[in-house]
């Protein structure tokens, strides 16, 4: 174990957090390729050295699915990946995704004793090198050395609703136990936000669908275009003989402002232009069908990650302009750091203390000016951010003909309504124990944002593991 | 999940096709007034279409269609026992269906006529007298007569250029028909926007309820996009799942016409392109 030694010698010094590579602003903002490009094994090997391999690693309570990661970057330093691979699998199972997307400077990252004086190891950048390195080869046999993965249950099965993080994990977990898993997506393609959502110059669509592929692999039956509570109910699922149902269906009620003009033409959703753009792949039109228009002069409305998917997008798609309008500051903008830093080095404006409050069109409808008015902060809501407050008689017009509504979503009743017995909150979303994800319903589990409401891609993935495990108890003792 | 076309019949030569699928999941569900997204090819767009009829024993589905553009000129290349590369249903609320005392008069223009179909079908099975008007520009465009014979009492027919029929408009036999009988129960219309909109506004002295199917853009057709917004009553509502079917009395028309108009230009362009690579072999 000689390599195990330079972890011992770096101890307390202060070298610092390995840069991560990526496209050059003035390129990437004309591709949709990834931006950020990933570690060379040497920068991967000088990064994991850094971990001091803490006893009581306090990384690990800052991760939601409580990966060992003092445990896989041990491998790493060894040169062991596949190791270390499987040491990411033990508790994630979409290591790439979430090496990529995760807000590690409030999760593992957050918590890195070495962020106390400088900076926090970069676990999300090594997490994703060693998923990336791994996913190459085929999963199920990197896991098990065999094609066939697992073993079948006869007579057990699950079936998940929707497609996403929560479900895939579910999926993951219980298929990898032998238990046959079902999966019901509304959607012509698999991956939930991560396909529909999150563009590709962020997540590379092949790799959830590698990491879909080897679930495949594992004996996941998919069914696309399955509609809860239209094609398919819960009942419907139980009555089949479905030992266990996971809805795991998403938070994909898009809000909008309730300010006039939101219907004009050139108004989206992020929800729609997202999808648009990356389930219908229109930035490749008029290669394929979908169309997305695109303006010169955009206001994207909101600042959390969607928001600056959106304007980026936008960017990418040509706009001349691209301004994030937001109603408090910078400092309280919820999105991830590394995104707020991409958008800003792509170029796009911070329109910070502004808030919509009409929209003006042309006398065909289509979006042509933008009123905005001066806000200024106030004390602190409950929320612990300072609350905007509207100053008197400070508007002003921009030019705009096309603005993207950011400002968060709502549960969406399709699936809730359809299931008679099933306790929501008052907000719409599923009631679960907080233990087990059980919903009011025995034997059917919730978990992901239509618990929580809008959160993180890894939230979802603890909560549909939290429910794989109870499911797993109940079936197999 | 791919879908198999059983049975294909050319309405309109090169311009409306009928398809009947084999799609049990969706058959078994399907309620008057549900409709389909579907797309034809990995590159293709998601498009809605209305179920204009189901047969759940044979575990069927179907669909009609008018070619408008690329996604529909790309379905009407297809052929008995080619796939449908994705289907999803059946979407939207079911039509809200009541027995009356009085007629329903149904009142369908252009392929509107055979997503009408299934709607004046479903009123039948509730008992009730339906009452079919429907109307094209002329007598060689027009669909579902025979179809809707079959339980109609009633089906009345206008064209534009009088090949057939009355002579004039739909909304005239409907008003007629609202001066003659006050007992009329419903007024359901399908069909373009401006024959909507001119349905709504025959209904009205009359205080009829008035049912419009709004064919709005969509893209998931699952609420989770807003594409498919109207303003009903001055609420922002989804098409596809707080209707497709609304008070024709509160729907603002206007807006829906413009918004239908957001990607003309690029649908120009992929129908051109369309064309251009794909040697029709319907034109004539
Ligand atoms: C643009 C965008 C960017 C984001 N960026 C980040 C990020 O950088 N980092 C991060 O951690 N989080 C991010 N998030 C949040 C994260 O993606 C979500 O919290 C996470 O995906 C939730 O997972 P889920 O499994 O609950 O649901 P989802 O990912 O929403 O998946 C739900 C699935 O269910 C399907 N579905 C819905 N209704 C039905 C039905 N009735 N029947 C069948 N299927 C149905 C949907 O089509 C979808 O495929 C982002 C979200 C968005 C929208
Ligand atoms: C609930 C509903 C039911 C419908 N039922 C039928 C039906 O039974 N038969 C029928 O012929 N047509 C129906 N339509 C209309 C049909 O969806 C459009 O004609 C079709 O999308 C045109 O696609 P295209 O690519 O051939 O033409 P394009 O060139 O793309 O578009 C032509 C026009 O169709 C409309 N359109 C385009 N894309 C969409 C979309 N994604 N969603 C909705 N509208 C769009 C626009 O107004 C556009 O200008 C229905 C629409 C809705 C919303
Ligand atoms: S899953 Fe996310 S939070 Fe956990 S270690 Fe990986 S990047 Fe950090
Ligand atoms: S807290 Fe930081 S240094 Fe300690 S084990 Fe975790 S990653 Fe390594
Ligand atoms: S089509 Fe997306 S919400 Fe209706």
């Amino acid at each position: 174990m000689s390599a195990n030694a330079p972890t011992e010698k770096k101890k307390g010094k202060a070298v610092p957090r390995t840069a991560m590579p990526e496209q050059p602003a003035s390129v990437r903002v004309t591709n949709f390729n990834e931006v950020t490009l990933g570690y060379t094994p040497e920068m991967a090997l000088t990064e994991a050295n850094r971990c001091i391999q803490c006893k009581k690693p306090l990384c690990v309570k800052g991760c939601p699915v409580e990966i060992n990661i003092p445990g896989f970057i041990k491998k790493i330093v060894e040169g062991d990946l596949h190791e270390s691979y499987k040491v990411l699998r033990e508790t994630n199972s979409l290591p790439a995704v979430c090496g990529r997307v995760c807000p590690q400077e409030t999760q593992c990252e957050g918590s890195c004793i070495m962020g106390k004086k400088g900076e926090p190891v970069a676990i999300g950048r090594l997490e994703r090198f060693v998923a990336d390195t791994f996913m190459a080869s085929d999963a199920c046999e990197q896991l098990t050395g065999t094609h066939a993965c697992s073993l079948e249950h006869e007579g057990l099965k699950v079936a998940c609703i929707g497609a996403g993080p929560s479900s895939l994990t579910v999926a993951g977990y219980l298929s990898s136990l032998g238990i046959k898993v079902h999966v019901y997506e509304a959607l012509h393609e698999l991956g939930g936000v991560l396909i529909y959502g999150i563009p590709e110059f962020r997540l590379p669509k092949e790799i959830v669908r590698k990491e879909i592929e080897a679930m495949k692999a594992q004996g996941v039956e998919f069914h696309t275009n399955w509609v809860g509570g239209k094609t398919i109910t819960v009942q419907d699922l139980i009555d089949q003989g479905f030992n266990a149902v996971f809805i795991g269906v998403g938070a994909g009620l898009p809000k909008f402002l309730r300010v006039p003009g939101e219907n004009l033409i050139g108004v989206f959703s992020a929800n729609e232009y997202l999808t648009r753009v990356n389930l219908g792949r229109a930035y490749t039109f008029p290669a394929v069908d979908t169309p997305a228009y695109t303006g010169k002069n955009v206001a994207v409305f909101g600042a959390g990650n969607v928001a600056m998917d959106a304007a980026r997008t936008a960017k990418r798609l040509g706009a001349d302009r691209v301004m994030i309008v937001y109603r408090r500051s910078e400092k309280e903008m919820p999105a991830r750091l590394e995104e707020l830093h991409h958008a800003k080095d792509e170029g796009i404006e911070l329109m910070c203390l502004n808030a919509p409050v009409e929209l003006i069109g042309d006398e065909k409808g289509w979006l042509k000016t933008l009123t905005v008015q001066k806000m200024m902060l106030g004390e602190p809501d409950e929320s612990g951010r300072c609350s905007p407050i509207a100053c008197d008689g400070q508007f002003c017009d921009i030019p705009c003909d096309m603005a993207i509504i950011a400002v968060g979503t709502g549960s969406n009743p399709l699936m809730t309504n359809s299931t008679p017995g099933l306790e929501l909150n008052k907000w719409g979303y599923i009631t679960v124990n907080e233990d087990t994800g059980e919903t009011s319903i025995p034997n059917v589990f919730a978990g992901g944002d239509i618990v929580t409401g809008a959160a993180t891609v890894i939230s979802a993935m603890g909560a549909g593991r939290r429910a794989a495990k109870e499911i797993a108890r109940r079936l197999l003792g | 999940m791919p879908s198999r076309i059983l049975k294909k019949r050319s309405l309109i030569p090169g311009q409306t096709s009928e398809l009947v699928l084999d799609a049990p999941h969706i058959a078994a569900k399907a309620k008057p007034g549900n409709f389909v997204i579907l797309r034809v090819s990995e590159n293709g767009e998601r498009i809605p279409l209305t179920i204009a009829d189901t047969d759940k024993k044979a575990g069927t589905i179907t669909i009609v269609y008018l070619v408008l553009g690329k996604t529909t000129a790309q379905l009407e290349t297809l052929k008995e026992g080619d796939d449908i590369l994705d289907l999803c249903g059946p979407l939207g609320k079911d039509t809200d269906i009541h027995k009356y005392d009085g007629p329903v008069i149904c009142v369908g223009g252009g392929t509107g006529i055979a997503a009408m179909h299934h709607i004046a079908k479903g009123h039948h099975m509730a008992g009730n007298h339906v009452i079919a008007i429907i109307g094209a520009r002329t007598k060689d465009l027009l669909l579902f007569e025979k179809e809707l014979k079959r339980f109609c009492p009633e089906v009345l027919v206008s064209t534009d250029d009088g090949s057939y029929g009355h002579k004039g408009l739909v909304t005239e036999i409907l008003e007629a028909r609202l001066k003659a009988d006050p007992t009329i129960g419903e007024v359901v219309a399908v069909g373009p926007v401006p024959m909507m909109a001119a349905v709504a506004r025959t209904t009205k002295p009359f205080g009829v309820k008035t049912v419009v199917s709004l064919n709005s853009i969509m893209v998931d057709g699952i609420g989770m996009c807003g594409a498919c917004r109207v303003s009903v009553g001055g609420k922002t509502q989804f098409a596809c799942v707080d209707g497709p079917e609304f008070d024709g009395q509160l729907v603002d028309f206007k807006e829906l016409s413009s918004r239908l108009s957001a990607f003309k230009a690029m649908e120009q362009i992929s129908y051109e392109e369309f064309k251009k690579s794909h040697v029709c072999k319907c034109s004539h």
